[in-house]
């Protein structure tokens, strides 16, 4: 059936202000395929130790290039929030911090641990 | 798995990707998620503590027996969890007909980067 009702519409995702609980939700899943990329990088990485001292100049020279180095704290990023949101989503499994109020608190910690752990993290292996 | 009354490639498919399977796969997604949050620390925070990003320090970081296992349980439970992931985002978002088919490709994909993976972790530990 065609769409030709004129009544207004309910709000649109480019229009509706999603909330921050819903935009961590997606976050969640975005973070989770990204990852699932990182972990076919880390392969690229281990098999290209494997593989020799060549292969692995080659491979350390692309990820210490600031692309790379974008990319890796991208991932280091997405790692920390994803695991963080996940211990969020466990308790809540648990039947444990799921009303709004303790939702909207915790989302603001994931978001706090993810800064703190990331710069650490960059901080050890950097300047460590 | 479901039940395959006979074995045709269409049957195998539909009982290795989804069919009646919904609470197996809920309860793994918890426990890789469970087992991934001591081995997504240990990761983090040895890869920082490395001193250089040398072959030799690779090498030698990887062909501890101690870093070796880890890596390894880490692949497996990182890919696991990430390939139930995708499974999830793919089932949700596509039509059934072509969800089995890109659910298929997926685990066929992240499978072989595993395989990849650990094969590379254990040439690197008994070579040296």
């Amino acid at each position: 059936m065609p769409w030709n009702d004129k009544r207004p519409l309910s709000p649109h995702l480019q229009i509706y202000k999603l909330p921050l609980t819903a935009k961590l939700s997606v976050l969640h899943r975005g973070t989770g395929v990204v990852l699932a990329l990182g972990l076919i990088l880390l392969v690229i990485v281990v098999a290209s130790a494997a593989s020799g001292e060549s292969a692995w100049a080659s491979i350390r020279w692309l990820l210490s290039s600031w692309l790379g180095y974008l990319v890796l704290i991208g991932f280091t990023a997405s790692l920390y929030y994803h695991f963080c949101n996940g211990i969020r989503h466990l308790f809540w499994d648990m039947d444990k911090g799921l009303d709004l109020k303790t939702a909207k608190k915790s989302a603001l910690w994931v978001i706090i641990a993810t800064i703190v752990l990331t710069v650490f993290t960059w901080t050890l292996a950097l300047y460590g | 798995m479901g039940n395959i009354r006979s074995l045709t490639l269409k049957n195998i498919i539909s009982a290795a990707t989804s069919a009646r399977n919904g609470t197996g796969h809920f309860i793994w997604q918890r426990l890789s998620a469970l087992l991934l949050i001591p081995l997504v620390l240990w990761f983090c925070l040895s890869i920082a503590f490395l001193p250089d990003a040398s072959y030799a320090t690779a090498i030698s970081w990887l062909s501890s027996p101690f870093n070796a296992v880890l890596m390894i349980v880490t692949l497996i439970s990182g890919f696991y969890h990430g390939a139930l992931g995708i499974q999830t985002i793919l089932e949700d978002y596509t039509s059934s007909e072509s969800t089995h088919r890109a659910v298929l490709i997926s685990n066929v994909l992240l499978f072989l980067f595993a395989a990849l993976g650990i094969y590379s972790v254990l040439k690197i530990a008994f070579s040296s």
